[in-house]
Formats: structure tokens, C-alpha cells, sequence
């Protein structure tokens, strides 16, 4: 049988969504960013919001994820990415805007910028990516780096008497009342892409109703970085970073409003 | 004749914004300027003109939430004072390396370091020669009364969207704090959205409709070759603006044979020097740069050859002199250049001002 033969409408089982675009891919083989900028335009596409939604990339191997999905973009500084988002949503109200943000972006360098967009509660979605480490520059050790984790700046592995303990920085998020929803999820198996989406989707949905900051961590591999392979570095992310990083919601305000008067 | 007011200085910086249509301030209070956002909170225009003010975390959010701001095209502003300044200096670079219109106010304290609350202008060399990383170019305003602080919000702002660069007004604690009257100008409505989409619409992140590309604000270009080329084209975007939007104000230059230089509150205090110094029979003119970038050099390259020499005076230890001595060196006149200034807050008198032009030119 011809590959022609194979080709046809009734035949389609998976379509890329027209909001990613055709360019070359950056992203290592294995690393999580490609899945979630895939799911982002998925979901800004099935809302329908592409005409509203104004995405603001981070310094880290995400800073070109304006080459990946076809709305409006603008680039942020190193940690920035809360605060141009608040310059956005603020003078934009009917924009739907969202930060993708590294851990060295979002919890080293720029954790004062992101703490103080959640306590204000910016009608913005967040999407954290936590790689425990520097993947753009060369994999060096970040706040989220686990004890004993080798980077090359931790060559022996993070020691705590050096550089102090993981940061959890969505269990931090989470105690704000700014925030509106808050999750920590992960994109290494069909059924944890799923279950992505639906949280990511969820932080867009809340978005537009102005529900205020919904806050999406995506616990995700760097094989490269790692020096592993994508299979290994699944692996050892769930056991891991799970144990460190626990999967699931941390807030829905949707489902439990916060104990007034504590 | 509009309104009539007598203002401090940072009173009608957030007057002149909410009048001129401004659609949002980003600041962090730093003395002596807080009088700005506490101004605009006081008259809450985003009840009136819908304008948008936000007290920010710190400078550096500040001039990233200008920077989030003016990139959707709209009139953003922030104001600080000299040590706010330096914070924001990486989000200065890189909203004139993504080429946004903003506004920024610096009203100069003296440094370095946490230095004082008094007024200086020892910020000069940042304002005028950039300030942050990479070769870029604020187009800079020196206000020397309450007046300008009032009129040169609308003149940034035209100017930033003009060239698609951020403006400064370079200011200083001393006309912050003054008072004096001020002709404010009638209220300019905030543009609409289909106003901005006609102004800013071929760059902003309005949001990518059907009719267009997508719209990516970056300073990034990972290939060399495109980044020289993007230099290149900031390089004639400020030749054009060193060609097109030089002020500045000569006065009794005619029979002048020493010129004195300075801007914003030493200018003020050259004209009593002026004073003093014809009285004595001292022929003194001043050229007040209005323009700080671009630097009115012609005037001074013209007057170089006829005069007997110019004395930059400034709150600094000399930092617009080297703009004088280059414009001499223009003209290819080897006409003296000498810098009289005080520092650390302090302002010079008129009558230090003459005896600085006895002993520098004339009794030697
Ligand atoms: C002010 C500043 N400091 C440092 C850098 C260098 N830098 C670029 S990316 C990066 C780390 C990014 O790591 P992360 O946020 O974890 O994102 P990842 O690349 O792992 O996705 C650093 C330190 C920079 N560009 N700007």
C-alpha cells in the first residue's frame, strides 16, 4: 500500500493545532517544554482567544516560545515576566495574558516579581516550568535543585550547608489569598499530559471569568542537563522529584474558598 | 488661557500625565519624588480618564510593568529619583532595544550609592549616554521650571512615540519641591482602541487577528548579522533625532564673550549669575540645553569661535562638560571649556557661579 493511500481525512487520529507553528524545534529531544507549549495552543485554540491572548516568555530555553505558538508575544527580562504581565493585564483588562517562566527565571532571579503579581491576584495565568536546573545556560544549579543533585555548578551535588534547601516556591504561591488556583503537575505520560491540559485549561478559564492569578507548575525533566537519557530522566524525575514535588492541586478556589478571618 | 495653579513641581508631573491622556504610572516611592503617585492616588483617574496607576513592588516591576504596558501600545510612565533609576536601568535597556515608547522621570538626588535626599544632577551620564547595557539613546528632557516639568510630559511622550524610543525628563529635587505657578493645559482624552490600532497598530500586542502576523516585542536576535543590522537601524533612528528634535535657549548670547552652559535648576540660578556679572561689566551669556540628548552642539560649535569661553555649570562634579568640550572640538576651536558645579545636594550661588568665572577666565 502507497503512504498516499494511508493520508486521508478519515484516516486522521491526531492534528496539530493550526496555532503551533512550523519551525524548527530548539528544545532537546525528551525536554518537557515542546509538550507544553503544544498543550498552551491547544487550549488558547479550543477557547478560542487567540485574537486575546498575550503570552510573555522568559529568559531560559522558553524565551523563544513566541517561534511556537501564533498570538502576540513579548519577551521579558530574567525573572521579569510577572511584572510586564501586570503592565499588560492592567491597562489590557479584556486581554487574556499568561507568563511562562523557568525555575531559575521564576524562583531565583525573579521570585520577588512573581510573588507580589500573586498577592495583588493579576488576572494572569502563570505556567511554571520546574526543571531543577539552568537548562539555557548550560545546566547550573537553581533553587529548585534537589540535595545531592549534581549541576555543574554543584558538581558534588546540592549541599544544603552551601546553597540551602529546594525551593518550593507553588506550596509558597499557594499560601497567598491572591491566588485563585494553584497546581502542580507533570507531562511525562499520556495520562499526566491529560490531566496537564485540563489544569492549564482550567487557569485560562479562570483567567477570563477574572478569577484572578491561577498558577500552573509543570514538574518537568531536562535530560540534557541531566545528563540523562529522556526515558531515564522520566524515571528519575518520579522518583525524585515527586517525593520533593508532590503532584496535584494545592488550591482551588473554585472548590474550597480559604477559612475567612485566619 | 487654561487653568492657573500654583504647584510643586511633582504635583503637576501627575497632573500633566492624567491631562495629557497618559494611560498608566508604575512607581515605588523614593523621596524627593513620592509626591508624584501620591498625587495621582489622590485624584484616582482611573475614575476620570480611566488612566491606570499601581504602586509597584519595587523600580525594578515598575519599569517591567511600563515596559508590559507600553508594549501594547500604550502611554505608560514611571517616575523615580536617582537610586530608583539604577534599578531600572536593565528595563530601560530593554525597551529601547524592543524600540517602545515610555516615559521615565528621574528627579535626581545626590549619589552615589544611597547619597542624599537633596537635589542634584550628577545622573546626567546615565540619562544622556544610556545608561543600561548596549549602545542606546534616551531622548532627554530638562525641564527649569514648574512649567516645563508640566509641558515636557506631553512633549516625552510625543517624542517616545515619535521615534518609538523611551524619553526621560531629567529633573532634580529642587524643581520636584518647588512651587510655582503653572498653566495647566485642557484634558486630551486617553486614545481609544482603535486610535492606538491606528498609531501603534503595525507593532503592538494588541492582539493577532486574522488580518495579520503575530506581533513578538523582543530586544533578542540570536544571529549576529541580524543584531548588527538592528543596531544599525537604532544608530539612524538617533541620527534622525540628533537631526530633527534639538531645544535648547540662548539668552544674551548676542554680545556675549563668555557663555555660560547649564541646565534645569543650575540654568536658573546662571541667570542671577548673569545678572551679577554684567553688572560688573562681565559680558556673560547662557545656552540652557532643553534637549539633553540630543545635545545642542551646533549652537555651541558656532558660538566657539567668537567667544572667550564657556563654563559648564552643574550640580555634579563636571559630567555635561565633556558634551561641551566635544562640541568645541566639532567647531576645531581650542576655545577654553571649564566646569563649575557642587555636589552631594548642594546648589550653587550665583555670586560662586561669577567668582568661578573671574578665576577660571579672567584673572590669570
Ligand atoms: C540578568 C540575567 N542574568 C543571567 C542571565 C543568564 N541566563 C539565561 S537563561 C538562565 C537560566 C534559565 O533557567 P530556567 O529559568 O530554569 O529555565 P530553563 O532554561 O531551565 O528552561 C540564565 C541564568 C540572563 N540572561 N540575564
Amino acid at each position: 500500500m502507497d503512504i498516499n493511500d494511508i493520508i486521508k481525512p478519515e484516516n486522521l487520529v491526531y492534528d496539530k493545532s493550526p496555532l503551533q507553528i512550523d519551525t524548527i524545534m530548539h528544545y532537546c529531544p525528551g525536554c518537557s517544554h515542546g509538550v507544553v507549549h503544544k498543550l498552551v495552543a491547544e487550549i488558547i485554540e479550543e477557547l478560542g482567544i487567540q485574537e486575546d491572548t498575550i503570552g510573555v516568555s522568559p529568559v531560559g530555553c522558553a524565551v523563544f516560545a513566541y517561534n511556537y505558538i501564533d498570538i502576540d508575544w513579548q519577551q521579558a527580562a530574567h525573572g521579569r515576566a510577572p511584572a510586564v504581565a501586570t503592565g499588560i493585564a492592567r491597562t489590557n483588562p479584556e486581554k487574556i495574558v499568561f507568563t511562562y517562566q523557568g525555575d531559575g527565571d521564576l524562583a531565583s532571579i525573579g521570585a520577588g516579581e512573581i510573588l507580589h503579581a500573586c498577592n495583588r491576584g493579576e488576572n494572569i495565568v502563570v505556567i511554571f516550568i520546574n526543571n531543577a536546573i539552568y537548562g539555557m545556560t548550560g545546566g547550573q544549579m537553581a533553587p529548585t535543585t534537589l540535595i545531592g543533585q549534581p549541576t555543574s555548578t554543584s558538581p558534588n551535588g546540592r549541599d544544603v550547608a552551601l546553597n540551602g534547601y529546594p525551593m518550593k516556591m507553588t506550596e509558597i504561591i499557594a499560601t497567598l489569598p491572591g491566588t485563585y488556583y494553584v497546581t502542580r503537575q507533570s507531562v511525562h505520560t499520556a495520562a499526566t499530559v491529560r490531566k496537564c491540559k485540563k489544569a492549564i485549561k482550567k487557569a485560562f478559564q479562570n483567567v477570563i471569568a477574572k478569577k484572578g492569578t491561577s498558577f500552573v507548575e509543570v514538574v518537568s525533566t531536562c535530560n540534557s542537563g541531566w545528563k540523562m537519557t529522556p526515558v531515564g530522566a522520566n524515571t528519575w524525575m518520579e522518583e525524585n522529584m515527586f517525593p520533593e514535588y508532590v503532584p496535584g492541586d494545592l488550591k482551588d478556589n473554585d472548590i474550597q474558598k480559604p477559612a475567612s478571618g485566619n | 488661557m487654561g487653568e492657573l495653579r500654583l504647584m510643586k513641581g511633582n504635583e503637576v508631573l501627575a497632573e500633566a500625565a492624567i491631562r495629557c491622556g497618559c494611560d498608566a504610572y508604575f512607581g515605588y516611592p523614593i523621596t524627593p519624588q513620592s509626591e508624584v503617585m501620591e498625587t495621582l492616588m489622590e485624584q484616582k483617574p482611573w475614575e476620570s480618564t480611566g488612566m491606570v496607576v499601581l504602586q509597584a513592588e519595587s523600580e525594578v516591576a515598575s519599569i517591567n510593568m511600563v515596559y508590559g504596558a507600553a508594549a501594547s501600545g500604550k502611554k505608560a510612565m514611571t517616575s523615580s529619583s536617582s537610586p530608583g533609576i539604577s534599578l531600572m536601568t536593565e528595563g530601560i535597556s530593554y525597551i529601547a532595544g524592543a524600540e517602545l515608547p515610555c516615559l521615565i522621570v528621574n528627579v535626581q538626588r545626590g549619589g552615589p550609592g544611597l547619597g542624599t535626599i537633596q537635589p542634584s544632577q550628577a545622573d546626567y551620564f546615565q540619562a544622556v549616554k544610556g545608561g543600561g547595557h548596549g549602545d542606546y539613546r534616551l531622548i532627554t528632557l530638562a525641564p527649569a521650571s514648574v512649567q516645563e516639568m508640566h509641558d515636557f510630559v506631553k512633549l516625552a511622550f510625543d517624542l517616545a512615540f515619535k521615534y518609538r524610543n523611551p524619553s526621560m525628563i531629567l529633573t532634580d529635587g529642587a524643581l520636584g519641591q518647588m512651587m510655582e505657578k503653572v498653566e495647566l493645559a485642557d484634558y486630551t482624552p486617553r486614545r481609544t482602541k482603535e486610535e492606538i490600532i491606528d498609531q501603534c497598530g503595525s507593532w503592538a500586542t494588541t492582539g493577532k487577528t486574522s488580518g495579520r502576523e503575530k506581533h513578538v516585542i523582543t530586544s533578542l536576535e540570536m544571529d549576529s548579522h541580524k543584531m548588527e543590522q538592528n543596531n544599525l537601524r537604532f544608530q539612524d533612528k538617533f541620527k534622525n533625532i540628533e537631526a530633527n528634535e534639538v531645544r535648547y535657549e540662548a539668552i544674551r548670547c548676542d554680545d556675549a564673550e563668555l557663555i555660560l552652559v547649564a541646565f534645569g535648576t543650575s540654568s536658573r540660578i546662571c541667570q542671577k549669575a548673569i545678572e551679577l556679572a554684567r553688572d560688573k561689566g562681565i559680558k556673560v551669556g547662557l545656552i540652557r540645553p532643553i534637549t539633553l540628548y540630543p545635545f545642542p552642539t551646533a549652537i555651541i560649535a558656532e558660538l566657539a569661535p567668537r567667544v572667550k569661553g564657556f563654563l559648564s555649570v552643574e550640580m555634579s562634579a563636571g559630567q555635561m562638560v565633556e558634551d561641551v568640550k566635544l562640541a568645541v572640538y566639532n567647531a576645531r576651536c581650542i576655545t577654553p571649556v571649564e566646569h563649575f558645579g557642587r555636589m552631594g545636594g548642594i546648589l550653587p550661588s550665583p555670586n560662586e557661579v561669577v567668582d568661578a568665572l573671574e578665576s577660571k577666565f579672567l584673572n590669570q
